[in-house]
């Protein structure tokens, strides 16, 4: 379980998040939703260690531990990027092994087994071996999500999942997302896009804006 | 008329030899050491920064020439005294090293934010990030503009004449006043073609080796 306990963000001393506290059980789903502009994505900034908090805590299965500062291969958090950002120069299979190769100390023969069953699993199979530019937003999106599952991670972090993705596709997208639940995953969802937040989460966190 | 070319033949590839030396050895220090500069260039201590601007402005905004001869000339006053050769290439890698600064500078800061943010949340260190990840998308940009450097390099290096050394086009200045001709000139363009020809084709490759990705 995931828990967040009075976290506070600013930015040059205006406030983004004040004081905001939470939990999000194993397995289950959280949508966070609001206006733009609210700090959805600056609070799941927070959660991913890619922006440190001025006040709070963050207790993930009983412990406290700081996201930017968390080396620890037991409690990755995954995150799918709103532009997926995967490597360029490198093919999808590589975009997938290459941190349990150098992060995880996977050996390359364990990496790619264990990458070829989630390329299956999320219907990438026979796209190993092309690049990211030769893959539609659909296929990205999900070679960001293999990508990072790879990782093995406690909690899986969306930024946006449906933003930009033609509108056809938001029901696969929410097809991925339950049948990982369905898997025991944790899973976290920005979203400014309500219908999408009612028919995947367990959970909806709404974010307003902070006035002055 | 082939006769003659096979008279001059000898003295003009033995200052051809000369040229490819100024050339490599330029590259072989000035490309890395380019590399080392873009990144203080890109460092957000601001003392450093300062420094390396005040560098690539002086190298950039005096010529080539100019520099030859103060490296040459002018730093034996100072105390500093180079042989003609290490003159040549102390000035054309410390002016060359700022061309390939900026152009690299150009390149890590066309690598977007997301990319070290997406390689850092997944556990990968600073190095692994810049190895497997930033490096090889630098050089596919920086590749084109590299590559124009290179081919005016081979044709910079001529201007070693002014410091008294013996290349290429030295070497057809020579015989074509000796003999009164303009034919070991002909001979000297042709061998520069051949030169940048090489250098093209070679860049050619990598591009196309480059170019599986985008």
């Amino acid at each position: 379980m995931l828990e967040l306990k009075d976290i506070t963000k600013r930015f040059d001393n205006r406030t983004i998040l004040n004081k905001m506290s939470f939990q999000v059980p194993d397995g289950e789903i959280l949508a966070i939703v609001g206006p733009s502009g609210a700090g959805k994505t600056t609070l799941l900034r927070c959660i991913t260690g890619l922006e440190t908090v001025d006040g709070g805590d963050f207790i993930l299965d009983g412990e406290k531990f700081n996201p930017a500062a968390n080396r620890d291969n037991d409690k990755v958090i995954g995150v799918v990027f709103q532009d997926f950002q995967l490597f360029p120069n490198l093919t999808v299979m590589d975009n997938v092994t290459l941190a349990p190769e150098l992060a995880l100390k996977m050996n390359k023969a364990d990496a790619t087994k264990r990458a070829q069953d989630l390329i299956d699993q999320l219907s990438l199979s026979g796209k190993e071996q092309l690049y990211p530019f030769q893959l539609s937003g659909g296929q990205k999106q999900r070679v960001a999500i293999v990508r990072a599952l790879a990782m093995n991670p406690k909690i899986l972090c969306y930024d946006e999942p449906t933003s930009a993705l033609d509108p056809d596709l938001r029901q696969t997208v929410e097809q991925i997302i339950l049948n990982l639940k369905s898997e025991k995953m944790t899973q976290i969802v920005v979203t400014h896009d309500m219908q999408f937040a009612k028919n995947i989460a367990d959970q909806i966190l709404r974010v307003e804006p902070i006035d002055a | 008329m082939l006769h003659y070319f096979a008279e001059i033949l000898p003295s003009l590839l033995s200052g051809a030899w000369m040229t490819i030396r100024i050339f490599l050895w330029t590259l072989i220090i000035s490309i890395p050491l380019g590399v080392v500069v873009s990144l203080g260039l890109l460092s957000k201590f601001s003392p450093l920064r300062w420094i390396l601007k005040f560098y690539v402005w002086l190298m950039r905004g005096t010529p080539l020439l100019l520099q030859l001869i103060f490296v040459f000339y002018g730093l034996p006053i100072i105390g500093v005294i180079f042989q003609r050769y290490d003159a040549a290439i102390f000035a054309f890698a410390l002016n060359y090293t700022a061309y390939f600064a900026e152009i690299f500078r150009g390149g890590f800061q066309a690598i977007p934010n997301g990319q070290f943010e997406s390689a850092r949340v997944l556990r990968l260190t600073r190095w692994q990030t810049l190895r497997k990840i930033v490096i090889p998308q630098v050089v596919k940009i920086v590749v084109p503009s590299i590559g124009n450097e290179v081919v005016n390099l081979v044709k910079d290096s001529s201007l070693v004449y002014v410091i008294g050394l013996g290349d290429l086009l030295r070497a057809g200045n020579i015989a074509s006043a000796r003999d009164v001709t303009l034919l070991p000139l002909v001979a000297v363009g042709i061998i520069y073609l051949i030169l940048t020809g090489i250098c093209t084709y070679l860049l050619r490759r990598v591009e196309q080796r480059l170019s599986k990705w985008e």
